[in-house]
């Protein structure tokens, strides 16, 4: 498990843009939506928790299909599941591995984000603490989405489509802890409702996930 | 035994294509299993392996004993060789590639990335997989694709040397590997008869 | 009718017998009931003294808002059967109630929107259950997405039972998320056993005819739909023979 992980980090690393890809895309949309809605500083620090907590989760989908898809095509993804790790391994250390190659770098570069959409001041700590708890949640959940459209040609826009209902409680709790804290009230409520959704998740959805692969590599 | 395969059925795309396949492979045993495209060979594999449903029969076999390589070889382009043995090495819980470097004459390339090998190459190294797994049985699917004539000799000794430390080899391939030993079981005779027209509107298929 | 026997219906070939014979009952009894029901309801009641004759829409809003959610429903149950029992007729029957669920998702959407805007002076709110709803709606348009994605049968059934499974425990926290997030507009559930307090019964007797006749059309619908997937599926099966054969 240890190896498939040091494994699929290496690739992350040698091949480019599995850190970069994500970050430059949430910077992109961060960048874009003063030019959307205007530029005046009060409007900007309202919508700030929630276009960053938005950006984080496209940049996040963005790179969902490469989960699975390139150890599909090499065929990797066969002879993993014939190896000695069980399936349920392997989803969650993929689901780890997308977490740590995107989600983390989000969760590092959000503060810098909210300087630039004016980001009240209590609020950066917990933006970073609302996306640090939801963020892998996301990754579960998106790895679940990749595991079933996995053998599909043109499965991108589909696994668009079945992740981001999947996505609402995540965002809806993660956006209330970063919106509450940036307005100085007491976030602790959708901050237990989210910890829970991310360990409900981590702790059940590899079993899902994992058998959804066993039937598409059949 | 280390593989006993008994009254399998298979099917691909939903519709049966194999039935009634029994096999059985000892220690130092080899079978190619031979039959034309479209038959069932790769499906059979697969099932043998575990990575299909097979519709009927049993597959039994020592736990953790087999390993499976199907036509594409899992090969990481952006690692080296060593990289990318050394990867399978740990998933299985061996050590050492160097014997698998060695009966696959991959030493010189060892630390070359795996995107700058030739297809023959490439196959070598995914066949080179076979021996760091340490598992006793082999299920390979067209092995010797875009291999040269050497590189077959090559494989066929791997084979050879694996057969001789108490291994067994189910191979499915149209070509002559000279491997004199190895048993042939044509699958011909197993081709699934479709459903009669009764059966079909019971349960479609 | 004992449990076991039911399973017998599980046969495509019974199962297409059994409903050539209740199929023409089923589909009058819903187009009496539910003409019953809407023209009862639409004509012969008395306007709400606050709400005016608008309330009337309320035989379309509320039956089909609760199909739309019975529907999934029904979809959970019989992925479940297919996960547990593997019979094709289950997996297919689930196939059919969706598109009609997500048709009546529209309908109480797009009646609640009518209705809301003479009552609230906007289409929409973005009030818990007109949100809900858009995202029952959004989990209907992913559930159908992948059934036409996948090119085989019975993986397109595995794949699409585990989402309905996956989706139906999101669907259920989405649900709370967004009664958290916003309290809203929508007035409390009008159904309740204690209907003295919600609808008055020249309103309430009229409006279950209505119900009535949903589920019957609901049920003659998924009726026709799995009928239809059943011949798609052996046509499938049978040209799959040929080319075998060929």
């Amino acid at each position: 498990m240890i190896a498939l992980l040091a494994r699929d980090m290496r690739l992350a690393v040698r091949a480019g843009g599995g850190f970069g890809l994500g970050l430059a895309f949430f910077l992109i949309v961060v960048v874009l939506v003063p030019f959307g809605v205007g530029p005046q500083s009060a409007l900007l620090s309202k919508i700030a928790p929630g276009i960053l907590w938005l950006g984080a989760l496209l940049a996040c989908l963005l790179s969902l299909d490469r989960i699975f898809a390139l150890d599909h095509e090499d065929g990797s993804l066969d002879l993993l599941a014939t190896s000695p790790l069980p399936m349920e391994g392997i989803v969650s250390v993929k689901a780890l591995a997308h977490w740590l190659t995107t989600g983390l770098p989000l969760v590092l570069a959000a503060p810098v984000l909210g300087v630039l959409l004016n980001l009240p001041g209590p609020g950066f700590g917990w933006l970073v603490l609302s996306l640090a708890l939801g963020t892998p949640a996301l990754s579960v959940i998106g790895t679940f989405g990749a595991a079933l459209t996995v053998g599909l040609k043109r499965g991108g826009l589909l696994l668009s489509l079945l992740v981001l209902p999947l996505y609402v409680p995540t965002l809806i709790f993660g956006a209330e802890v970063a919106r509450r804290g940036a307005e100085g009230m007491a976030p602790g409520t959708p901050l237990a409702l989210l910890a829970g959704i991310t360990c409900g998740t981590i702790a059940l959805l590899p079993f899902a996930s994992a058998a959804v692969l066993k039937v598409n590599l059949r | 035994m280390v593989l006993r395969v008994t009254d399998m059925g298979v099917a691909r795309g939903g519709v049966p294509v194999l039935d009634g396949v029994s096999l059985a492979l000892g220690p130092g045993e080899a079978l190619v299993l031979r039959g034309p495209n479209g038959i069932g060979k790769t499906t059979l594999l697969r099932a043998v392996a575990g990575l299909q449903q097979a519709l009927s029969g049993d597959v039994e076999a020592a736990p953790e004993g087999l390993v499976y390589a199907g036509h594409a070889d899992g090969i990481k382009a952006a690692l080296t060789v060593t990289e990318n043995l050394t990867f399978w090495a740990q998933v299985f819980g061996t050590q050492g590639i160097s014997r698998a470097l060695e009966a696959f004459r991959l030493g010189p390339l060892a630390h070359r990335q795996a995107g700058a090998l030739s297809a023959g190459q490439k196959r070598r190294l995914g066949l080179a997989r076979l021996l760091v797994t340490g598992r006793p049985v082999w299920l390979l699917d067209e092995p010797t694709v875009s291999l040269d004539t050497e590189a077959v000799a090559m494989f066929a000794g791997a084979v050879r040397g694996h057969l001789a430390q108490g291994g067994a080899a189910l191979i499915a391939t149209h070509i002559d590997l000279g491997l004199s030993e190895a048993r042939i079981l044509d699958l011909g005779p197993y081709r699934a008869a479709p459903l009669a027209a009764d059966d079909f509107d019971g349960v479609f298929l | 009718m004992s449990l076991n026997a039911l399973w017998e219906y599980a046969n495509p070939k019974k199962f297409i017998e059994t409903t050539d014979r209740v199929l023409p009952w089923i589909a009058w009894g819903s187009a009496i009931t539910l003409a019953a029901g809407l023209v009862w309801g639409f004509f012969f009641t008395p306007d709400d003294y606050k709400q005016g004759s608008t309330v009337k829409i309320i035989y379309l809003h509320v039956p089909s808002a609760l199909m739309a959610i019975n529907a999934w429903l029904m979809m959970l149950v019989t992925s479940l059967v297919w996960i547990v029992r593997r019979h094709h007729v289950s997996a297919l029957a689930a196939r059919a109630a969706a598109p009609v669920g997500m048709v009546m998702t529209l309908i109480a959407l797009a009646t609640g929107a009518l209705w809301g805007q003479p009552m609230w002076g906007t289409w929409w709110a973005w009030d818990p259950r007109l949100t809900s709803f858009l995202i029952l709606f959004l989990f209907y348009l992913g559930y159908i997405a992948l059934w036409e994605a996948i090119e085989n049968d019975d993986t397109a059934a595995d794949l699409t039972s585990i989402l309905c499974l996956v989706g139906s425990v999101f669907a259920l926290l989405s649900r709370y998320a967004v009664n958290f997030w916003n309290q809203g507009l929508h007035q409390g559930a009008s159904l309740s056993l204690d209907k003295e307090e919600n609808v008055a019964d020249v309103f309430w007797y009229p409006l279950l005819v209505a119900m009535a006749g949903f589920v019957l059309l609901f049920v003659a619908l998924v009726l026709v739909r799995t009928r239809t997937e059943i011949r798609a599926r052996r046509m499938r099966a049978l040209e799959a023979r040929e080319r075998m054969q060929a």
